[in-house]
């Protein structure tokens, strides 16, 4: 497998780390509420299809990449840098 | 007083030579990481050309003007080599000095890129990686940061504490590509 990573181009996947769904990038409001926290801390879709993942071009640029990907195929139809996805918080 | 007498990275330890692959260490002089605050990368490009003749550097980009040379170091990152910073850059970047903290080599010969192949997943073909291009990558599991200075010439930088680790590998991917003739 390999991602392209915006930064550094077409890369192997030994130059990665998995961080998870891209869920994490939703953090709720501190009152959200128990549910809300709950499935934001610990409940996850397990997909046959288009899923969407955190990524860390650790042995690379040191980027945070948003990948869309499928978990059927291995085909990945998108890859942005998390700080772009995310907008202006630091 | 003690007198104490600076030890480069690599002492000690090269150069090497095996079937007319050369490595060898390099002093790169001062090197200073610059980071640019979020918003002034424009700016920091001005202070960059006006203070050193370089501009700040795209990704994968290297560049160099008399004594001074930038290389493009990871995400918002690249290094300064050769000289000390100018004092206005630090307006429009994090300026850290890491002039002791890498072991910097240099592979020289015609088999440099089959030596360099056993050792990272870099496509280091010269459509894909000319002379000036370069990249933060692995080299057998070490964060590297491998840069193309000539056709058949690579500079290699690690961790100064994985300098030993580095040479060891280097070894033995020029025996094994010397091996094959
Ligand atoms: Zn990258």
């Amino acid at each position: 497998m390999r991602i392209p990573c915006p930064l550094c181009g077409s890369r192997d996947i030994r130059e990665f780390d998995y961080m998870g769904h891209a869920q994490a990038l939703d953090r709720p409001e501190p009152e959200a509420g128990a549910q809300a926290w709950d499935d934001y801390v610990h409940n996850r879709d397990n997909p046959a299809g288009p899923t969407r993942d955190l990524w860390f071009h650790g042995l690379g640029c040191g980027a945070w990449l948003v990948v869309d990907r499928d978990t059927v195929s291995h085909e990945i139809t998108a890859a942005a840098l998390a700080r772009d996805v995310k907008g202006g918080a630091a | 007083m003690a007198e104490l007498v600076a030890k480069s990275p690599c002492a000690g330890l090269l150069p090497i030579s095996e079937g007319g692959v050369t490595v060898s260490e390099v002093d790169p002089g001062p090197i200073t990481a610059i980071a640019p605050f979020r918003g002034k990368e424009k700016t920091l490009n001005t202070a960059l050309t006006r203070a050193h003749g370089l501009g700040w550097p795209a990704p994968g980009q290297s560049d160099a003007a008399g004594d001074a040379r930038i290389q493009w170091f990871g995400h918002s990152h690249a290094l300064l080599m050769g000289v000390a910073p100018k004092a206005s850059l630090a307006n429009h970047a994090a300026l850290t000095d890491q002039g002791d903290a890498w072991a910097v080599v240099r592979i020289d010969g015609k088999g440099a890129r089959d030596v360099l192949a056993r050792l990272t997943p870099l496509d280091l073909r010269p459509a894909a990686f000319p002379v000036g291009a370069t990249a933060r990558s692995e080299l057998q599991h070490m964060q590297a940061a491998i840069t193309r200075v000539g056709r058949d010439a690579f500079q290699v930088m690690v961790f100064r504490s994985m300098a030993q680790t580095l040479v060891h590998d280097l070894q033995v991917a020029l025996r094994a590509v010397a091996a094959r003739g």
